[in-house]
């Protein structure tokens, strides 16, 4: 009984968010003059086979961005650079891998390892402006998305291949591509090989979390850092640290395309990760199994809103704001619902305890 | 000590009767029964927790009281917000003074009352106006950020006037400042009264009230307990009074204080941004078996001391040693691991993680070592265990080890806190307040608890401000006073009012 | 915190002593400008012409740090003015298509109000923490935009799937007489002279109504929160909301409303990028602007005037791209020349270290500028975030936030 409760009571909030922010997008679509019954028609659909490889692949990107931002959030710091982290770490990996400077897999290795780095001394930046300065993490990663944005814009533009009109890095060779797994005809796609890095990604940072002791100084010190404190934290220390890993993570979201499908950095660079990865971070309350369903959820929702540009009149972008109001519904949702449950629990085991025993008066102190 | 003679030409400023106000476990007021005539400076003294605090809410309009009357200057009066109080000609000025740091100090006055006379010139003129008549030298522009703190008390006293207050109520004003400070405000005072203001002065600095007070009501648990004119009392009186002339019977066991050292506190001096000294010199030690009690009212550097020693301050002077290690230079978890245990003051602020389940908030100080945890991992099944050991041997009263810790009472919530930090085997325990918000059976049950871990060869350090406690589990016994400590007591032969006096820094000359 | 306030830190400039110290400064930053101009001999740093170009650029800016300052003021931190001003794109857009540019405006202020509303529900209402609202605020209003385009603009005139363009735009003066004397002499590239001459011709000349609209709202803005009840109430929620509760402040209206017209500020900026700064309405044209609003906000240590600088520097350094690479690499003297100046400055207050590092800051620009004869374009369109970052680590301890700025109100707090 408890356990269903439990998650009842876990579901509820998310559930709410899900519905009202149908609710809006429907009148939304209403108030454009065009059809809800349409947009209802094709999300609701059964994907194609083609379009269920692409769900899993932009579900694992998604993921290891969300997972990214959660580990900041779990310790209060809001890692708004996610998408500067990956942006630069994707291009400097991509650029080392085409340097081919070992063969085959470990090349790929390598080029994972140096996305980790890149993405984690990037977010180690701000992570040591608020230690040794004070600076806002929101504001400073918030500039230094912009210029890891620009310098990689620069870099690209200066040293990358030409491409016809525009630039690229260099193709990775041959043996550094990976195939990827079919699961339908070839013509559907492949699921990328390092799709299952957001699987390893989110099984590690679980372990990382509940099982050690440095996650258990970690999420103490995001509850109550007066506590971690005088528990011993140092807490100066867990803020860079905390930084650096999720930077590490942030610099891994986009390597499973570049590996399975890009092949180089350029114009088919997938932008815009790093802000979904916070929304669904929020949405999945900071947890692996919650990101998980979330990251499906607006992968889902992403690549299912392509066919409405081809077979209705609605705007693709529709399913943007249908997500952004997922994200502030539930955070409004949970904060509701979070107060609520705190009284309710105090409540029932101050019943559960007075009838166990005979009425005390607390002595004032 | 005789019952108030009231004038009979002037109505009472205020007549409160009957006054009581519960909360959910807690009555913090019942039998309320003061009056306050009207030109006068009526000080309200007691202890902490003796209840004058929500009495003082009442009277301002923050709460309403369950029981009883108050009367304002003949008209019985129902308040139900401090605009109301306001109304009535009454002002109060907080403990925890409510200004705004970047706000000048026109702003700070005017906020609220700008119908009265503008945000310009004409409210400037005001101001400077009320502050010459009683002496204030405040220059409205000046920043409240830049006043020291008798100067930001003067603000907030202007406050109430510049609103036409006619009563005024002061919450410890006394408690943050230094005695010229003191001084000054007690010149303000008088003049105040001489311009027919009645002032209600709540405070448990005995000297300070024997000088300032025309009439003197005592409080103790909740209720008035006796009246006082400070021409016929002495101090020792008023502090039989606030504490209460039941003596507890002192530990009679054997005394098991040994020889070996566990803390040593050296030349230990600490002081804050300003400069101020909140620690000066502090020379302390206790030995294996011995609890050492620190009596002293809050705010005279307990906390101070307590973090100092936890490692989360660190002194500017002077050498901290435990077991034998000097660990001066140690952060906090080195400390815990040489085997101190804490349990603080504020359990919700630094002793728990209130929405983690109890399991957890068993590992909080321990995350480091077994059972909590096994080399760099936790130890789930470990902890849970030890958690629910700890709630049998301790008695916890909850659901179960997965329940929030917000959910508990203060008791239980204490009574676990007590209950992980002696199950690291320290060899000092720190015990800042340990029994603060806790009911009657919890703080039995601690008491046993830090008795046993005393036979059993714990150095305990006890900070507290009830009485009962210090004498009865102290084997010695000191007070700290403005960051200082003066004196020293044998619990088996003082008494409340020697430390209700050393404790107020009055220095009567009765002896002991 | 040090023992010791180093010095009284930015001041409410209440005394004539300060004025005249600004002035100073700023006269003497124009010096520096015009010795680097004829130095150079790259004339377009401060042209009319250029000029023009960064107050318009500047303008956009403005208004988003001065909604930031609205809202923050009240203890309400707006990272959604981002997708407060693309919502006040659309709208403007919308708006002006069918009942012209001043109902196009009110159309942006309207739209951009709607995100505050957003935000404020979340945040004040329901206590939201207000970081997570502002992302939650920037995906919608970026999503909304692109949606409410691709429905209304598509069939329009001038318009597509992501644009409207062949908008109407506001009235713009050009002041007879002074402009031609100004312009005049401004090209006379005289020392001193010219660059004031230059300054005079680029606001009384093609000057548009908005860019007056703007500025009166910051004048309204600056008298409204310091000179009225209305604002002393509204600061007071964002320096101590306990204490204003305790003496009758409704802290929760005034939060309401300075959210409001943060968003609606925002929105206005957003308007006038695609009536003034554009030629209409592009999806994603705000590009990072409401975030550079910010930072203008935060170096402008949430004072009015100061915001008023920081936006203009920003405003420059956004026009740049549109300079020749001559006057850009030109610029590099100049910054050099300033971290020189900084250095020299932190050096008499004492601080050792940061003149040291401002030194070196200064030596490296004044290498580049020697040894290279190009500045990357993209380089001068990050320079408004870097600034950012170096005001904020240096500056940490100057800076001064409404003290309850970001907190969680809840009524009843107080007492």
């Amino acid at each position: 009984m408890n356990i269903v409760k439990r998650v009842l009571g876990a579901l509820i909030a998310p559930l709410v968010a899900v519905v009202a922010a149908m609710a809006i997008t429907s009148v939304l679509i209403l108030f454009a003059g065009s059809s809800p019954a349409d947009f209802w028609s094709i999300i609701l659909d059964l994907p194609a086979d083609r379009v269920y490889v692409n769900i899993i692949n932009q579900s694992s990107m998604i993921f290891l961005s969300a997972l990214a931002a959660a580990i900041g959030f779990r310790m209060n710091l809001f890692n708004i650079g996610v998408e500067g982290q990956y942006v630069m770490a994707s291009y400097v990996a991509a650029v080392v891998a085409g340097l081919a400077l070992l063969p085959g897999y470990a090349n790929v290795i390598l080029s994972l390892v140096v996305a980790m780095a890149v993405g984690s001394i990037w977010a180690g930046i701000a992570g040591l402006l608020k230690v040794t300065r004070g600076v806002s993490e929101v504001i400073s990663t918030i500039m230094l998305n912009a210029i890891a944005i620009t310098l990689t814009g620069y870099f690209l533009n200066t040293y990358g291949d030409k491409a016809g009109n525009s630039r690229r890095t260099t193709v990775l060779e041959e043996g550094s591509q990976l195939d990827g797994f079919t699961p339908f005809l070839d013509r559907d796609g492949a699921i990328w090989t390092l799709a299952i890095l957001a699987v390893l990604a989110g099984l590690g940072f679980s372990f990382l979390l509940n099982r050690t002791s440095f996650g258990f100084d970690l999420r103490a010190t995001g509850m109550s850092e007066t506590a971690a404190v005088a528990s011993g934290v140092k807490v100066n220390r867990m803020v860079v640290i905390s930084m650096m890993l999720s930077g590490a993570i942030a610099g891994l979201i986009w390597m499973p395309a570049l590996f399975g499908a890009a092949h180089s950095y350029g114009t088919t660079f997938q932008a815009g990760l790093g802000f979904t990865g916070i929304a669904v971070a929020l949405l999945g309350r900071n947890r692996p199994l919650g990101i998980f369903f979330g990251a499906i959820l607006f992968a889902y929702l992403n690549e299912q809103s392509n066919r409405l540009t081809i077979e209705t009149d609605i705007s693709q972008n529709v399913v943007q704001i249908t997500q952004g109001v997922i994200v502030l519904a539930v955070v409004v949702a949970y904060e509701v619902v979070g107060r609520r449950r705190a009284a309710a629990e105090q409540h029932a085991v101050k019943r559960q305890l007075d009838a166990a025993k005979p009425t005390k008066e607390e002595a004032v102190s | 000590m005789s019952g108030t003679a009231a004038s009979p030409a002037t109505a009472d400023a205020v007549q409160i009767r009957g006054i009581g106000k519960r909360f959910p476990g807690v009555i913090a007021n019942h039998d309320v029964d003061i009056t306050i005539r009207s030109g006068t400076v009526h000080a309200l003294i007691g202890e902490n927790g003796a209840g004058k605090s929500t009495l003082m809410k009442i009277l301002y309009g923050v709460q309403k009281p369950d029981d009883g009357t108050l009367t304002i200057n003949g008209e019985e009066v129902s308040f139900s917000s401090p605009t109301d109080a306001i109304s009535h000609g009454i002002g109060m000025v907080f403990q925890h003074f409510m200004l705004a740091d970047y706000f000048t100090v026109l702003e700070n006055v005017v906020l609220g009352a700008e119908k009265l006379h503008g945000i310009g010139d004409q409210a400037r003129e005001r101001i400077i106006e009320i502050s010459r008549a009683y002496g204030f030298d405040l220059d409205p522009d000046e920043m409240v950020e830049d006043l020291g703190v008798g100067e930001r008390q003067r603000v907030e006293i202007l406050k109430v006037l510049y609103r036409g207050a006619k009563i005024i109520i002061l919450d410890e004003p006394t408690a943050v400042l230094v005695p010229q400070e003191v001084d000054a405000l007690f010149e303000n005072l008088r003049g105040l009264k001489a311009e027919g203001h009645t002032i209600l002065f709540i405070s448990h600095k005995l000297d300070e009230v024997l000088a300032i007070a025309d009439d003197i009501t005592v409080m103790r648990r909740g209720t008035t307990v006796g009246e006082a004119k400070p021409e016929g009392t002495t101090k020792r009186q008023l502090a039989e009074l606030m504490v209460g002339s039941e003596l507890p019977s002192p530990e009679t066991a054997e005394s098991t204080v040994t020889d070996e050292v566990l803390l040593e506190v050296r030349d230990v001096s600490l002081d804050d941004s300003f400069g101020r000294a909140l620690l000066s010199d502090i020379d302390l030690t206790i030995h294996r078996g011995e609890v050492l009690g620190i009596a002293g009212v809050e705010g005279n550097g307990q906390s101070e001391l307590v973090e100092s020693i936890m490692g989360m301050r660190k002194p500017g002077a002077g050498v901290i040693s435990v077991g034998g290690k000097d660990i001066t230079r140690w952060d906090t978890r080195d400390r815990r691991l040489a085997g101190i245990g804490y349990i603080p003051e504020d359990r919700h602020r630094h002793g728990l993680l209130l929405d983690a389940p109890l399991w957890e908030n068993r590992i909080l100080g321990f995350q480091t070592r077994p059972p909590a945890a096994k080399g760099l991992l936790i130890d789930r099944g470990g902890a849970r265990e030890d958690t629910e050991r700890i709630l049998e041997e301790y008695d916890v009263r909850t659901p179960g080890i997965d329940t929030a810790a917000r959910a508990l009472s203060g008791g239980n919530q204490q009574k676990l806190i007590v209950g992980r930090e002696m199950s690291g085997d320290p060899i000092l325990l720190i015990a800042s307040h340990p029994t603060r918000g806790v009911d009657v059976g919890a703080q039995a049950a601690i008491w046993e608890h830090i008795k046993k871990a005393r036979r059993a060869g714990l150095a305990v350090l006890l900070i507290s401000a009830d009485l009962d406690e210090l004498i009865g589990l102290s084997d010695t016994i000191r007070v700290i006073l403005r960051g200082k400590l003066v004196g020293e007591f044998d619990p088996q032969t003082v008494t409340p009012q020697d430390l209700g006096q050393a404790m107020t820094g009055g220095h009567d000359e009765e002896s002991a | 915190m040090s023992t010791l306030l180093a010095e009284p830190a930015a001041a409410p400039a209440r005394s004539a002593r300060s004025r005249y110290t600004w002035l100073w400064i700023a006269l003497l930053a124009v010096a520096a400008v015009s010795a680097v101009r004829v130095i150079t001999g790259a004339h377009q740093i401060d042209s009319p012409g250029s000029l023009r170009a960064a107050l318009i650029a500047t303008c956009p800016i403005l208004m988003a740090a001065m909604g930031g300052l609205w809202a923050e003021r009240a203890g309400v931190v707006n990272i959604g003015l981002e997708g407060q001003m693309i919502l006040g794109t659309w709208g403007a857009a919308y708006f002006t298509y069918f009942y012209g540019p001043w109902v196009g405006i009110i159309g942006a202020a309207l739209l951009g109000a709607i995100g505050g509303a957003l935000h404020a529900l979340a945040t004040v209402t329901f206590g939201v923490d207000h970081i997570v609202s502002g992302v939650a605020i920037n995906i919608i209003g970026l999503g909304a935009s692109k949606f409410l385009a691709e429905a209304y603009f598509a069939d329009l005139d001038g318009g597509g799937v992501k644009q409207l363009t062949g908008l109407d735009r506001p009235p713009s003066f050009t002041v007879p007489g002074i402009s031609d004397a100004a312009t005049g002499l401004s090209e006379k590239n005289w020392f001193f002279v010219s660059d004031i001459a230059s300054m005079v011709a680029a606001v009384t000349t093609g000057l548009s109504a908005f860019t007056v609209l703007v500025f009166a709202l910051v004048g309204v803005t600056a008298w409204a929160l310091w000179r009225t009840t209305f604002g002393l109430r509204l600061r007071s929620c964002g320096e101590n909301p306990q204490a204003a509760e305790s003496l009758g402040v409704n802290v929760i209206r005034y939060k309401w409303i300075a959210v409001l017209i943060s968003g609606g500020f925002a929105g206005i900026g957003g308007g006038f990028l695609a009536l003034v700064a554009s030629s209409g309405f592009v999806t994603g044209q705000t590009g990072g602007r409401g975030y550079i609003g910010l930072a203008a906000m935060i170096f402008g240590n949430w004072r009015p005037g100061g915001i008023l600088t920081g936006s203009l520097m920003f405003g420059y350094t956004d026009s740049l791209p549109l300079r020749s690479s001559e006057t850009i690499h030109a610029l590099l003297l100049l910054v050099a020349i300033g971290l020189v100046a900084l250095s020299a400055w932190r050096f008499y207050k004492g601080q050792r270290t940061q003149a040291i590092v401002f030194a070196v800051l200064g030596a490296l620009f004044l290498l580049w500028f020697l040894t290279t004869d190009e500045v990357p374009r993209e380089f001068t369109g990050m320079t408004p975030y870097i600034a950012t970052l170096l005001v904020l680590a240096f500056a940490a301890q100057r800076l001064r936030m409404p003290k309850a700025d970001g907190q969680i109100y809840r009524k009843g707090s107080a007492g």
